[in-house]
């Protein structure tokens, strides 16, 4: 009879393991795979044409000038000069019967355990020759940064974005700060919204304005006009206004980067790869992958302060945890596995506040002001569900985040006690204000095909479209 | 080299900031923003201040090789400059 610590050892020892996706989740597994012994053949694919590099201060310290976009790399934990590194080549395809990821310089890269870590792309302006003008920029990689920052540096006379979540809200933050005049549209209510909901979201609006930005909600653009040299002049508003700008910034959120897996099988879609706590990923039927793991922005995964929800988090410490999740639970034993269910949390810095959340805000149909002061943007405020704490976000009081994640992790009474002083009593719970689930607006269809036990299997009815749809909530919900 | 802090774990108790002011700076009451890849001269300054963090949140890489010997002829200069 054969061992199954016998397998593992000489998987560990002889075994091969690619991880497609060379950011952060692919960085921090490769790592973690190391550490914890993996002495095989590993393999990482990335379509970007660098090593592992961070993304949060591309919005930040990056547009605003202080740090080159090419000194974002992020630091190696541990030496992986002995791993494969492919980086500049796209995964086009995944075999799951051959074990095989197909790539677009023709050649494949054979496992026995995946991770997959492509994380989201920036869903760009819809209309394509609009998206084309010479002034409409997205952000997500460091070449994007680099381009818009070059653009900056020219003082634009006028500046819009387009979408009012954290990475909108944090490039106006940085112009303000650059002395440009700056526009921001949302379609929604307020700033933020998907993810921290309406009522926190007016006071990061306010924020806005008291910055000197020209915030307009409820409010989305219809078009971008160019002149003779296809270089932006204008935009068209949906309230039938227009505006002369020379930049525009759209910041719409994000798309799941899942079309390379079209055909491979697994539960991947337009909502990302669904996976279990363990982070293996479902197929196309939901049962569980054994030697497929997921990990990071493109991940779906179950959580149980959450109802067990599939729940998606592009937040950079989602990405680190699952990672390092994934990697430990593809070298390890059944009964040494762990799961993923850290408290998620994630931070933004604009217009001079330190906006910190624990939790999961969309989640919550309540929130209260638990301490603190809402004029003076210090304060910090907890979510509740049915009357339990699900999460909490502070304005420059970080300091008592640990706090709330406790109360959330023992699934504590909402609202919560709040700690010792600086109370506004009683506390006003009132309505969190999140927009319905934004749910895209066309996903593949699913059906099933077959009838006897062994032939029933779930099939994509068509193809999904590859144009982007028009969302303007721009959140990491 | 390459540095890098996890800010969900970072209280802004600002001393990084203190301690290698051309790296770490407060941004607003508690907001820590940071340079990413700073100049080798300054290894002494961000290695005391990854130190001093209280909730041990930067993490720092220096390079090998080629780089280190620039890491060392750089500290050095750095020395002479403050007079260390
Ligand atoms: C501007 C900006 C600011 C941010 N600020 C914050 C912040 O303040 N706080 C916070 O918590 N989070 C922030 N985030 C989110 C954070 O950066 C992400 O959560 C994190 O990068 C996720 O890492 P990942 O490795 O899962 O995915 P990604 O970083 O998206 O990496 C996926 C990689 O896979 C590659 N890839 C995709 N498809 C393929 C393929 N077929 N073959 C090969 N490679 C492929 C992609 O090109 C990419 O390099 C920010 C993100 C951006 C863009
Ligand atoms: S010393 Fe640590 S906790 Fe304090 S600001 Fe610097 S990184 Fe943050």
């Amino acid at each position: 009879m054969v061992h199954r610590a016998d397998v593992l050892q000489s998987f560990k020892k002889n075994g091969s393991i690619v991880i497609v996706g060379a950011s952060l989740a692919g960085l921090r597994a490769t790592e973690v795979l190391r550490k914890e012994g993996f002495a095989g053949r590993l393999t990482v694919i990335g379509d970007e044409p660098y090593e592992p590099y961070d993304r949060p201060p591309l919005s930040k310290q990056v547009l605003a000038g202080w740090v080159e976009a090419e000194h974002t790399t992020l630091p190696r934990q541990h030496p992986l000069d002995d791993v494969d590194w492919r980086l500049g080549i796209a995964a086009t395809g995944l075999d799951l019967r051959a074990r095989e990821v197909h790539l677009a310089d023709g050649q494949s890269v054979d496992f026995d355990r995946m991770l997959i870590a492509t994380g989201v792309r920036a869903r760009h302006w819809p209309k394509e020759d609009e998206a084309r003008l010479a002034g409409v920029f997205v952000v997500r990689t460091r070449d994007d940064a680099r381009l818009l920052r070059q653009k900056l540096e020219t003082k634009p006379r006028h500046v819009l974005i387009v979408g009012a979540g954290f990475t909108g809200s944090e490039m106006a933050s940085v112009c303000r700060d650059l002395g440009l005049t700056v526009t921001v549209t949302e379609r929604s209510a307020s700033p933020l919204i998907g993810a921290l909901g309406g009522e926190i979201g007016s006071i990061a609006g306010d924020l806005q304005r008291q910055h000197g930005v020209d915030l307009r909600c409820n409010t989305t653009v219809t078009a971008l006009e160019g002149d003779a040299e296809r270089t932006l002049r204008r935009a068209h508003f949906s309230d039938g206004s227009t505006l002369d700008v020379d930049v525009a910034v759209i910041a719409l959120g994000s798309i799941r980067n899942t079309e390379w897996l079209r055909g491979s099988r697994l539960a991947a879609g337009q909502l990302g790869v669904a996976c279990d706590a363990g982070c293996r990923a479902f197929d196309i039927n939901g049962i569980i992958t054994d030697d497929i793991f997921v990990a990071g922005d493109v991940a779906r995964f179950p959580h149980p302060l959450y109802a067990y929800q599939l729940i998606a988090l592009e937040h950079w410490g989602n990405a680190v945890a699952q990672a390092e999740a994934a990697a430990h639970n593809m070298v390890n034993s059944e009964a040494e596995r762990r799961p993923h269910i850290s408290i998620p949390a994630f931070w933004s810095i604009q217009f001079g506040v330190n906006i910190k959340s624990v939790g999961l805000p969309p989640f919550a149909d309540q929130v209260v002001i638990m301490q603190g002061s809402v004029e003076q943007h210090r304060f910090v405020a907890a979510y509740g569900h049915k009357g339990r704490t699900v999460a909490a976000v502070s304005f420059n009081q970080g300091r008592w985040l640990p706090y709330y994640e406790r109360l959330i992790a023992s699934a504590a009474a909402f609202p919560p006690t709040p700690p010792a002083y600086d109370v506004p009593i009683p506390l006003h719970p009132v309505p969190a204000k999140f927009p319905a689930a934004n749910a895209p607006t066309s996903t593949p269809t699913i059906a099933l095909t077959g009838y006897a036990p062994d032939e029933i299997c779930a099939t994509y009815l068509e193809e999904p479209p590859m144009t982007p749809v028009t969302v303007e909530s721009g959140g990491k919900a | 080299m390459r540095v890098l802090v996890d800010l969900n774990r970072c209280q802004g108790y600002a001393q990084c900031c203190f301690l290698a002011p051309e790296s770490f700076k407060l941004v607003g009451e508690e907001a820590l923003m940071y340079d990413s890849g700073p100049d080798d001269a300054l290894k002494e300054k961000i290695e005391r201040a990854a130190a001093s963090c209280p909730v041990q949140a930067i993490m720092v890489e220096y390079m090998n090789g080629h780089a280190d010997e620039m890491v060392k002829s750089g500290t050095s200069e750095a020395e002479a400059r403050h007079g260390a």
